[in-house]
């Protein structure tokens, strides 16, 4: 079953890219003149690459600078004369923004701790003591992984109706804070963590349960910091389960906000739009570029979500 | 310990296997006392929602929560229905399209970040910021990119000469290649750290003897990179074919199934079905189909790998 996850030696690997910012084989320092067009090439073809990827979002932080009628002027102006920052005082007034981000930022965080505490809770059981029927238990939680949510999204929220949970926040709580992944990331931590360290401790009379508090908390840090950074992303952004379950504006999240501010947006300023794309990418490309180590971290242990 | 020692001196002892039996006991209630909270909610909420689907599917359910046992009759209904047959065509359409166009553009920005370069840091982090942005500011923005006639895309193609560019998602021919366009600019980014990892673990003796023996870049991309990227290749595609069948929020967010039906995909269907039109029962037929088309593919891939190896 090991053979989901990625394999032994790339998760090595990754961690060492998660560690080490220049990775790759070492080249000699003598150029021939055609190894020195090789590197501008290398080079230019980077530059494109990263072109390619990073346009879309300059052309979305420059048209949230703009007026509304420059946005779509032809030819194309990719920087705003005038830079328009009343765009981003507008957007908080003229939308429910205040309401979705205190959504999504509670629901982020509370599905981010139990995701975390149950996750890493049930990873000890899975990983330390043996039982009769352990294994079997946790082929069916890794068998989910190649199981869609779509696919049984309604048997699920026919039972969370008659749970009468449909409509209110615990719903994306339940449905996020006890996946798998948790479980799963957590385990693939601890198995590297040496046996003799808990020997030591269980000789010196803590229980298991202390162990795990006092032992295997404190040393997977970098492995509840993956598992919450790709939690907290992970909720941030969802947004099918929100638009199923959550359907009073007032409990909507950022995603659902933006998209029904889209499809009521035929006479209105589309740089205010563009605002309030950008503010809500924002929180989530800081803790992108704080934590981007444990997010590379995260996917070397699991190689999985979303 | 106690367990093996038992067991290497044959039949234990009775009082032995008394405490042998005690610890399992002991054990099994230490270690469910440790699952059990993640267990509860994950037992109620995915696996009786798994094995309740199929008798859903089974079923006339709808909205008021009546369910009448119609056997197959929702899967024959299936066959018959032209929507779910144009969705079911889509998704093999996105799958076929998106699966190669994203290992290709990952494993080529993965060797080229293979090298030693200033600012590898900053090019990785281009690469893997669009997997963490948001579907909706993904798609609304390159929804606006891609309009037809005051879209930057089609202002770019018209200034290198393209008389006549694609309507994209407007038309329904475009539309879904377009869709494929983002998606694939949105992964690639994620894969490529998992090519990346694979690219670190090929041996660089196995270059140099390539090298040595005269094998020219193509050749020792073909015959050592390749091979010694296999488990990671097979991996990536696993989930990338998971993650094609279940493709959904972008296209709901982005063309909605349109123009026409040429972008509906199967998860739309279960969504349309399910919750639009309240038909619980046969929308729960279609997300059999896409359970076992999900599950299929990934056990083929398990064997065919295997087959592989020996």
């Amino acid at each position: 079953m090991t053979e989901l996850l990625v394999p032994a030696e790339d998760r090595r690997a990754l961690r060492k890219l998660a560690a080490d910012p220049s990775p790759g084989p070492r080249k000699t320092d003598t150029r021939t003149p055609l190894q020195r067009v090789g590197r501008v090439a290398l080079y230019t073809a980077l530059l494109v690459a990263a072109a390619g990827l990073l346009l879309p979002f300059f052309w979305m932080v420059m048209s949230s600078l703009k007026t509304a009628n420059e946005v779509f002027s032809v030819p194309v102006q990719w920087i705003p004369e005038v830079f328009v920052w009343q765009n981003y005082l507008d957007i908080w007034t003229e939308s429910n923004m205040l309401v979705w981000m205190r959504n999504t930022l509670l629901l982020a965080v509370v599905v981010t701790f139990l995701q975390v505490l149950t996750g890493s809770f049930a990873a000890y059981g899975f990983a330390r003591i043996r039982f009769p029927g352990r294994d079997i238990l946790f082929l069916c939680y890794i068998g989910t992984i190649a199981v869609p949510w779509q696919s049984y999204m309604i048997p699920q929220f026919i039972l969370l109706s008659d749970f009468r949970v449909a409509n209110t926040l615990w719903a994306i709580i339940l449905i996020q804070a006890f996946g798998a992944f948790g479980v799963f990331l957590m385990k693939q931590f601890y198995e590297t963590i040496p046996e003799d360290l808990s020997e030591a401790a269980r000789l010196d009379g803590l229980s298991e349960y202390g162990i795990w508090r006092r032992i295997m908390l404190p040393l997977s840090v970098p492995a509840i910091a993956s598992l919450s950074l790709l939690t907290f992303t992970s909720t941030w952004n969802d947004y099918l389960g929100p638009l199923i379950y959550l359907r009073d504006p007032e409990l909507w999240t950022i995603q659902l906000g933006l998209k029904s501010f889209v499809s009521n947006l035929y006479d209105t300023d589309y740089a205010l739009l563009f605002a309030g794309l950008t503010i809500s990418v924002i929180p989530i490309a800081i803790i992108f570029l704080l934590g981007q180590k444990y997010f590379v971290e995260g996917i070397a242990t699991s190689g999985m979500k979303g | 310990m106690t367990t093996a020692a038992a067991t290497k001196a044959g039949r234990p002892e009775p009082s032995q296997r008394r405490r042998r039996s005690k610890l399992t006991l002991r054990n099994t209630l230490l270690g469910w006392s440790f699952i059990l909270p993640n267990f509860l909610g994950f037992a109620t909420l995915t696996l009786v929602p798994v094995v309740t689907l199929f008798y859903m599917s089974m079923t006339n359910w709808n909205v008021f929560g009546t369910a009448t046992w119609v056997g197959f009759a929702n899967f024959e209904r299936l066959i018959g229905d032209g929507s779910f047959r144009i969705s079911f065509w889509n998704t093999i359409y996105y799958a076929a399209l998106h699966i190669p166009l994203t290992i290709v553009a990952s494993l080529g920005l993965a060797l080229l970040l293979n090298n030693k370069l200033r600012g590898v840091a900053f090019f990785r982090t281009a690469a893997f910021l669009p997997y963490i942005t948001s579907i909706v500011a993904i798609a609304v923005v390159w929804n606006l990119l891609f309009s037809p006639d005051y879209g930057p895309i089609n202002q770019i193609l018209r200034a290198v000469g393209m008389a006549n560019p694609p309507g994209w998602l407007t038309s329904s021919d475009w539309a879904m290649p377009a869709v494929v366009i983002v998606s694939t600019w949105r992964d690639m980014g994620y894969y490529m750290i998992l090519f990346l990892a694979g690219l670190q673990t090929v041996p660089r003796e196995l270059y140099e003897a390539a090298r040595v023996d005269g094998a020219g870049a193509w050749q020792r991309f073909r015959n050592v990179t390749i091979p010694c990227l296999r488990p990671t290749m097979f991996f990536v595609t696993v989930m990338l074919t998971i993650n094609s069948f279940k493709i959904f929020d972008l296209i709901l967010v982005m063309t909605d199934g349109g123009p026409g039906q040429s972008t509906s995909v199967i998860s739309q269907f279960i969504y349309r079905k399910g919750f639009e039109e309240n038909q619980f029962g046969y929308a729960s037929s279609a997300a059999v189909v896409l359970f076992f088309l999900c599950i299929g593919v990934t056990i083929f891939q398990f064997i065919w790998n295997k087959r592989r190896n020996v």
